[in-house]
């Protein structure tokens, strides 16, 4: 399933010239992942053989069933899980169970700090580099802007909305400046303006970082319309089915959904994704 | 106050007045109790004399120290062995029925060893305090998400930082629980210790009062320790309370 690599390289040439990096950004070889027997519970086949190679600077979304194993993948990404098999190299380096520099997560559930100041909870990662107190009072408040928290800077997480907790992790990740971003599902306690509109906002984020982006999402709309790539997974024990190339130009926003393309790219996935659907359904 | 508060206060006040009564009209005579009343003004004029002070201190000082060792070690240990699930595994049944061993036996022992001072108190009431400490620990991190495991292994935190920046606030409700029954415990610890064997403290003096039918130094201090223990707990009841609140985000 190397795909990616070759079809996407015209497109960002630019980046990768800029970095004389060739070699893709993230490197999956023959990744799977075997949750062992736990007590009663018999033993878990989440991912099967998984090969992935996401080029600097790309936009990768993961759409599949429920429990198929997507976050399964993420944690692997991240370095927060060891793959059964399989190697995962991130700039060109393995990474052996232990989340490496400049790679971001934010999480499928809420991790938004109860004991700090949403300002606060943003500021955490910043506190831990040694970078000047108004260079960080200056990332924090931008970040915060950007995401619609300004106003709430010095609430704490408890008088929030699920959607508002949501976007102080997206906050607290991006102010980092990650190199490789790792969402799984970010906006899924957002309403659908919302949604669109913090879309747009990652891609001009993606666009003026050069970041590699991979996003975990249970909306075929919001994966056909952010990423260059949308992986489709299968029912567990989880792998790609297809890989399917949106071919947008990088810079797009969120009104290529009225593009016919746009349409058939969807029902392109779904037709993938029915079948895969009702059999995870049926494993319950 | 809510109305299970008003609830609460309207018993208390109806228990004390109720011995009040009944000590008053000589159903409990003058050697057994003295009306409460009698119990606030004999410990009014004591602390206004100052004849207490001295004691009254030394007792707030060994388990103030106490309660701090059996709450600082309590948790480091927690942390511990949470992170080793299978030394956990092997203790677990140990922590369960550490209350069940009578550790007070060890008292004496203690006062051979460091004779009769301030050492073996502290201890003593370190040994009460620590387990109840550490198992609330351990329940604590247990009921922490995961996810906030996750994040702080995301931001490259070593494992001082992550028990001080992560698990220590993340489990924070359930160690005030902790903090709670240590200070119980080793408030009934040290006062039993001065009671037994000691020259000096508020059960030293207790016991002395006890022995020279001297009622109304004996429950003027019982108030005082009742008082200070309600407080302080109901103080650490409330907090507890409010942070569970902030902290399930509701
Ligand atoms: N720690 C674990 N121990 C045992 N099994 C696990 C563990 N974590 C996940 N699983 C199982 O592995 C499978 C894949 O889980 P995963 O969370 O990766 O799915 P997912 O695709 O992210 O699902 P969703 O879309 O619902 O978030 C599921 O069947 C899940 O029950
Ligand atoms: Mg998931």
């Amino acid at each position: 399933m190397n795909v990616l690599s070759q079809t996407s390289a015209a497109e960002h040439s630019l980046e990768e010239g800029a970095r004389g990096a060739k070699a893709p950004h993230v490197h999956l070889k023959g990744v799977t992942r075997i949750y062992p027997a736990v007590a009663n519970n018999p033993e878990v086949h989440a991912l099967a053989s998984t090969d992935l190679d996401l080029p600097q600077g790309s936009f990768f979304s993961l759409i599949g069933p429920s429990g198929c194993g997507k976050s399964t993948l993420l944690d692997i990404v991240a370095g927060l899980a060891s793959p059964t098999e399989g190697t995962v190299m991130f700039e060109g380096k393995r990474i052996e169970g232990r989340p490496p520099e400049g790679v971001g997560v934010v999480f499928q559930e809420d991790s938004s700090f109860p004991w700090l100041t949403v300002w606060n909870n943003v500021a955490f990662g910043l506190r831990r580099k040694r970078i000047d107190k108004a260079e960080m009072a200056k990332r924090v408040d931008a970040i915060l802007a950007f995401t619609g928290l300004s106003d709430f800077a010095q609430a704490y997480p408890a008088q929030l909305s699920g959607g508002m907790r949501q976007r102080v992790c997206i906050a607290r990740t991006l102010v980092l400046q990650p190199r490789l971003i790792l969402l799984d599902e970010p906006f899924g306690a957002l309403d659908q303006q919302t949604r669109l509109l913090m879309g747009d906002e990652l891609l001009r984020i993606w666009r003026e970082t050069g970041a590699t982006i991979m996003m975990i999402t249970h909306s075929l709309d919001e994966a056909a319309m952010l990423a260059d790539h949308v992986g489709v997974m299968s029912a567990r024990p989880g792998k790609f089915i297809e890989i399917i190339e949106t071919g947008w130009p990088r810079d797009r926003t969120s009104e290529i959904v009225s593009e016919a393309r746009f349409g058939s790219i969807t029902a392109h996935m779904w037709s993938l994704l029915r079948e895969e659907s009702q059999k995870a359904m049926k494993a319950r | 106050m809510s109305k299970a508060g008003w609830i609460r206060l309207v018993i208390v006040i109806a228990f004390f007045g109720a011995l009040e009564i009944m000590c008053r009209i000589g159903w409990i005579d003058r050697l057994t109790m003295i009306p409460p009343t009698e119990m606030a003004e004999a410990l009014w004029s004591m602390l206004l004399a100052g004849s207490i002070t001295e004691d009254v201190l030394y007792s707030l000082r060994n388990t103030v120290a106490a309660v701090a060792l059996s709450v600082l070690a309590g948790f480091v240990c927690g942390v511990i062995v949470h992170a080793l699930p299978r030394l956990r595994r092997i203790l677990d049944p140990l922590f369960a029925s550490y209350y069940a061993v009578p550790v007070f036996v060890f008292y004496p022992l203690l006062v051979v060893i460091f004779g009769i001072n301030a050492t073996p108190l502290i201890l003593i009431g370190a040994m009460f305090g620590i387990v109840a400490m550490l198992i609330s620990t351990l329940t604590g991190l247990d009921r922490v998400p995961r996810v906030m495991f996750k994040s702080a292994r995301m931001f490259q935190l070593d494992p001082l930082r992550s028990a001080l920046l992560i698990k220590l606030p993340s489990a924070a409700p359930h160690l005030i629980t902790g903090v709670k029954l240590a200070v119980v415990y080793s408030v009934i610890a040290v006062v039993a210790g001065e009671f037994i064997l000691s020259s000096k403290g508020i059960g030293h003096r207790i016991a002395y009062a006890y022995n020279d039918f001297d009622s109304r130094t004996m429950y003027g201090l019982l108030l005082l320790l009742l008082t200070a223990v309600t407080v302080v707990t109901m103080s650490l009841h409330m907090w507890e309370h409010r942070l569970h609140s902030r902290w399930a985000k509701q």
